[in-house]
């Protein structure tokens, strides 16, 4: 059996399923509250986990005394860093979730507790004595980098310089990325513009705080239940971290309230398998609103560079951009994908992208939706609507000079097949909010962005059941819907009903190893090997068929979910349908399965555009969202209204990013804002409607042309809402978040300016 | 610590249960009567996930305590569909795909059902004002508003 | 902690005068449990005031209303009468927090807590509002502008309950508004708030004026100095001028996660333009 996974033309333009808009199958379970998430498992006397967090960034830990606690009645086990061997493999993840030597920010994970109530395991808290000697902090990444700035770990020597530094610092790495001569590039122009921008640390913002409940037994069985985006991950990550066999851990991943990337890694799971190992009894964790804001993975802040230079005419001679980015108190910020997605959308002679991964006392970063992108193209995109104001060409034409094509060397390295910038850029020139007029303090921004997509280790089952429907195993968790295409798609290619086929997303007992809902990979990568797997339930099928009908198995074609003769000369027979076949299957030769191992690997890039009008209060700076239009290659929507949704959740994201989220530090280290009082996300009340445009230009390596369409969206919306935006305000702005305060500072201070 | 016994109404039925005085109302609905469709995203009042109407008036339960309960008529969101039949506005999420994770769905639905008992035609901006307190971080809002616009409209019969 | 929920305010104020330990009043609870869940305080007694009748009704009196210290904000914007009456202290009561907050939060508590940045405050010192205090000793009358004596922190004593805010007959020819400035449109705590009643002689001219500002200072304030900016003029482009000027003066501010002491004096004045806009449109009506 093959596994072919080249586009075919033909079988994309003559889909049944795909590209309808059918409910969901968890629906109802998710509008009835039936549907169960993080902290909605309980187990039979299972026992309160709660953890104890640093309250200084940065401190050396002298001791714990945890005897007070263990003492106090109800308490049934505490842990600290002497409950977790030391694990080289896994430094950084085993030191984030239960400090060593140091606590490195302030929420850092110090002791732990299970106890037979909550209040109990509060007081707990209170009676472990930790000796701290404060050390002095450092948050900003500009500060991290300087010679005199505190050294997180003394480990650290900056890699990719030559040479290597003799001396720790806060640098852990340097990337570099371009091609050509970008000082030739600049010579060449006729406008140069140079700016320094700044961006916030924001957090994913899931609703659903962590939440886990752990069970080992005495003979080293475990289970684990949480929300998690990769429970596969979590399986490995905690295995290796509490020494147990794989095989001896099963994780089973609960409906998820949000990832975005921030729950593709480990904080409570290992603390909650660890207390329940010492326990003997299953351990509950579920974290409060504002540990999650404080202990888990926010994304990085950054302060960067970008120079671009054009001819008077509008192409781009050379761009040369350096980006820092802190990522907590570990290595891992996404510096190097700021630095390869930065410079993406353009067809570029000279070009030169460098970046630096950064430590400072804040929460280890985790992913969130495209990692670095948005970041970095909100400086690039800054400075590329800048210089189009400045040779007077119209941002969507000067974009359209300089983008990127099937073919074009992208500014990371490899050349760019078919992907559909232009046709963003087309639709987006094209769109009515493009041509709508504006009025007064009100302001147009545009911006375009890219991201890779990610295909990776995927593993999903089909089965087909005696009475004629199908169920799907599928082994990556559902962060949107996605339990509906896969649906769809197996509808699609076995040609029966979508409500015949139902998916469940199994633990990790029942699959082979899936990389996590992450990279936007679900609906390509799971959906492919589901597709392949259908594809060999088929062959099955018609085994089965030739079987009854004493013919050879490659005589039988399948067709809408009919088992034919191929032709007159296999002869003449009734076609047998699924379900007939499935009926008689245990006849035949047993149950009928597909399935389908890969590393998915041709995932498909994509690009959006973005469109948005701003108004500005020029007394208050407060700004007004007043029309949005997302336009975004999909390859192909499988379930459109899930594709729209992702579009309109990215944009959103973007838009609180760009306007009023961000972590805000005090002198003390101590993060300010950990709840969603300060922490502003976007309310309904403070949008329009998100338009969207979805552009198909099928992915050469998907039979229906899929491409990845979770994280594209939240790139362009930094840069476009901050081009909107300036020119609302009639000032560049250069720092995110543009919030009030900064936004009329900035306004005043050119008024000054110009007086 | 000895318990308070509380009789509360709850989605039409009569409930009793004994709790400490610490604990919210969403911590019993949760952790000792099984009814775990409010969820808790905050403990401050911001998010609205836990949103249920107590006497009919839209509340979050993370900032009730278990014992105001007594002698009040508590809705939950399993209380919303009756029997198998949805309420207008889970069908029409559904319809119109107005989740994404949906943990915030079930403060969203109490929320919305809510509002249509006190405004049956509500205009775009009286919902998106209503909904502020349900924080929703997948969709973007526009799906949902679009849900129960559409919801008001098919139960005002037109 | 113990919780009771006497149902006259006599037993409530016995309870609360007998407690040795830390005593709250639990009115609406959208801050109370705030605090108590994320270990501000921990209170040995809670005393809920919702089963007190006298406590739930808003009254006509004098022409003006008494609005009982359990009333809930949602059910001040449901009261027709009261919301023709003080739209500014209506508006400003039903800023307070998401829709859900608002079943429970009551302006009551809102000038309990005396925060700085209460939105309903400002309105209540604007209107002229006055606090009914009963306790161990009786009742008395404060204005509003009296209750916060620092961000936290009441002049209310050992046992003492406010019973009721009352707010005053409305002369005619006035008109009274709120507003704050958020960074988003709902959900924030407010960075400046301002309320102001004024009234206006039967030439358009301001007789009397009242202006509250929030959140720019330890306590919200009463500016004389804004009010004196509009009395006497007809409310015109030069005396909101001297108001916005009079109202950034008052401000003293701190710098904070949600705005800068220069932000902040200014929209002072912005708003305070705003606000007078309002109440001098809502007064010729």
């Amino acid at each position: 059996m093959t596994h072919s996974s080249d586009f075919n033309a033909e079988k994309a333009s003559n889909l049944k399923v795909i590209g309808t808009r059918p409910a969901r199958p968890d629906g109802v379970d998710k509008v009835t509250g039936r549907a169960r998430f993080g902290a909605d498992m309980n187990l039979p006397g299972q026992l309160v986990g709660r953890i104890l967090r640093s309250p200084h960034p940065h401190a050396i830990i002298k001791s714990i005394d945890t005897s007070a606690a263990e003492a106090l009645d109800g308490v049934k086990a505490v842990v600290t860093r002497d409950d977790f061997a030391e694990n080289p493999d896994n430094h950084a993840v085993l030191c984030n979730v239960m400090a060593r030597e140091k606590a490195l920010y302030e929420g850092h994970t110090v002791a732990a507790v299970a106890a037979s109530t909550a209040t109990i395991a509060r007081k707990a808290l209170k009676l472990i004595n930790v000796d701290y000697e404060p050390l002095p902090h450092v948050t900003d990444v500009d500060a991290a980098m300087q010679p005199d700035a505190p050294v997180l770990h003394d480990t650290i020597f900056t890699s990719g310089v030559d040479p290597v530094p003799t001396i720790p610092s806060n640098i852990v790495a340097r990337c570099e990325f371009g091609h050509g001569d970008v000082e030739a590039g600049f010579a060449k122009a006729d406008i140069i513009v140079e700016r320094e921008l700044k961006t916030a640390a924001t957090h994913q913002g899931y609703i659903e705080p962590h939440a886990c409940v752990a069970s080992v037994s005495t003979d080293g069985m475990s289970e684990l239940w949480c929300c998690t985006q990769g429970h596969f991950d979590d399986r490995k990550i905690c295995a290796a971290l509490l020494g147990i066999d794989v095989s001896r851990l099963r994780v089973t991943a609960s409906e998820i309230g949000g990832g975005f990337g921030g729950k593709t890694t480990v904080f409570i799971e290992p603390v909650a398998l660890a207390l329940s190992r010492k326990a003997g009894r299953p351990v509950k964790i579920v974290m409060s609103r504002e540990e999650v804001f404080k202990a888990s993975g926010p994304t990085a802040s950054t302060s960067m560079r970008v120079k671009i230079g054009v001819t008077n005419d509008g192409r781009m001679t050379a761009c040369d951009g350096e980006f820092r980015l802190q990522g907590g108190a570990f290595e891992g910020s996404p510096f190097d994908s700021a630095a390869m997605t930065a410079f993406a959308c353009y067809d570029l002679e000279n070009v030169k992208s460098v970046a630096f991964d950064v430590v400072v006392n804040r929460p280890k970063g985790a992913a969130y939706r495209a990692p670095g992108a948005p970041m970095s193209v909100y400086g690039v995109e800054s400075v590329v609507d800048e210089v189009a104001l400045k040779i007077g060409m119209d941002p969507i034409e000067f974009r359209l000079k300089n983008a990127v094509r099937d073919g074009s060397q992208s500014s990371y390295g490899p050349k760019f097949g078919p992907n559909g910038l232009v046709e963003t850029l087309e639709a987006a020139k094209a769109h009515p909010q493009y041509k709508t007029p504006l009025g007064p303090n009100q302001g147009r921004g545009i911006a375009s962005g890219f991201w890779f997509n990610y295909g990776g280790e995927t593993c999903s089952n089909l089965n087909i059941n005696a009475d004629g429907t199908v169920t799907l195993a599928v082994g990556t968790p559902d962060i949107g819907g996605s339990r509906a295409s896969m649906c769809m798609m197996a509808a699609e290619e076995l040609g029966i009903p979508y409500d015949s086929v139902r998916a469940t997303v199994v633990d990790t007992g029942a699959l082979g190893f899936n990389e996590g809902s992450y990279g936007s990979r679900v609906t390509y990568a799971s959906g492919l090997a589901i597709i392949n797997a259908a594809q060999q339930a088929i062959t099955e099928m018609c085994k089965r068929a030739s079987m009854m009908w004493d013919i050879p198995a490659d005589a039988v074609t399948w067709e809408d979910g009919y088992a034919k003769p191929s032709g007159a000369n296999a002869g003449e027979f009734e076609p047998m349908s699924l379900a007939e076949i499935a009926a008689i299957a245990a006849n035949t030769g047993g149950p009928i399965a597909g399935h389908r191992e890969h590393n998915a690997d041709s995932a498909g890039i994509s690009f959006g555009t973005h469109i948005v009008d701003t108004e500005v209060d020029p007394e208050t700076g407060r700004v007004d969202v007043l029309r949005y239009t997302v336009i975004q290659d999909a390859g192909k929507a499988i379930h459109p209204d899930y594709v729209e949704g992702q579009f309109q959740g990215g944009a959103v994201q973007g838009i609180g990013w760009a306007l009023n989220e961000e972590y805000i530090y005090g002198d003390d280290g101590k993060l300010q804002n950990a709840g969603f009082l300060d922490y502003r996300v976007p309310v309904a009340s403070d949008l329009p409607m998100i338009d969207t445009v979805i552009v198909e230009v099928p992915n050469p390596g998907h039979p229906y042309g899929v491409r990845g369409v979770g994280e594209t969206g939240i790139v362009p919306p930094l840069a476009a809402v901050a081009n909107s935006v300036s020119a609302a305000a009639g000032v560049r702005l250069s720092e995110l978040p543009m919030s009030p305060p900064r936004v009329l500072k900035a306004m005043d201070d050119a008024k000054q300016a110009a007086e | 610590m000895s318990g308070t016994h509380v009789s509360t109404t709850i989605n039409g039925d009569a409930v009793e249960y004994v709790c400490d005085v610490e604990e919210t109302l969403l911590d019993v609905l949760r952790n000792r009567l099984g009814l775990t469709g409010a969820k808790e995203g905050c403990s401050t009042g911001d998010c609205g996930a836990c949103s249920v109407t107590v006497d009919g008036r839209l509340t979050c339960s993370c900032l009730m305590l278990a014992v105001e309960a007594e002698g009040h008529e508590i809705g939950t969101i399993e209380g919303v569909a009756n029997g198998s039949e949805l309420h207008p506005i889970q069908q029409k999420i559904l319809d119109h795909a107005a989740l994404q994770c949906g943990v915030c769905t079930p403060g969203v639905v109490v929320a919305v059902k809510a509002l249509l008992e006190k405004n049956p035609d509500p205009t775009e901006t009286e919902v998106r004002y209503w909904l502020a307190g349900n924080l929703c971080r997948c969709t973007g809002y526009d799906k949902i508003i679009r849900a129960v616009m559409d919801a008001a409209s098919e139960m005002r019969g037109s | 902690m113990r919780y009771e929920a006497p149902d006259t305010i006599d037993a409530a104020i016995a309870i609360l005068a007998a407690e040795d330990g830390i005593a709250r009043v639990l009115a609406g609870g959208t801050d109370l449990l705030v605090q108590i869940r994320s270990d501000m305080i921990e209170p040995d007694l809670v005393v809920d005031i919702k089963n007190i009748n006298s406590m739930r009704s808003i009254t006509p009196e004098n022409g003006g209303y008494r609005i009982g210290g359990a009333v809930s904000c949602a059910e001040m914007g449901e009261h027709a009468d009261l919301c023709a009456q003080w739209p500014g202290v209506v508006e400003a009561a039903e800023l307070i927090g998401s829709t859900q907050v608002q079943g429970r939060a009551t302006m009551t508590g809102n000038l309990c807590n005396c925060g700085p940045a209460a939105d309903s405050v400002p309105a209540m010192v604007a209107a002229e509002a006055i606090a009914t205090i009963v306790g161990p000793n009786g009742r008395r009358d404060i204005p509003v502008e009296d209750m916060p004596v620092a961000p936290g922190k009441s002049s209310l004593t050992k046992g003492e309950i406010v019973e009721s805010v009352f707010l005053p007959a409305r002369p005619e020819r006035s008109g009274d508004a709120y507003l704050r400035f958020i960074p988003r449109t709902e959900m924030d705590i407010a960075v400046v708030g301002v309320g102001i009643s004024l009234t206006l002689d039967g030439h358009g001219t301001c007789t009397h004026a009242r202006v509250g500002l929030g959140a720019v200072a330890a306590t919200v304030l009463l500016v004389d100095d804004a009010a004196k900016a509009l009395i006497g003029t007809r409310v015109d482009d030069a005396a909101l001028d001297k108001l916005a000027a009079a109202t950034s003066a008052a401000c003293k501010p701190i710098n904070d996660k949600r705005g800068t002491i220069e932000f902040r004096t200014k929209v002072a004045g912005v708003l305070a333009q705003r606000v007078a806009k309002i109440a001098l449109d809502r007064a010729g009506k």
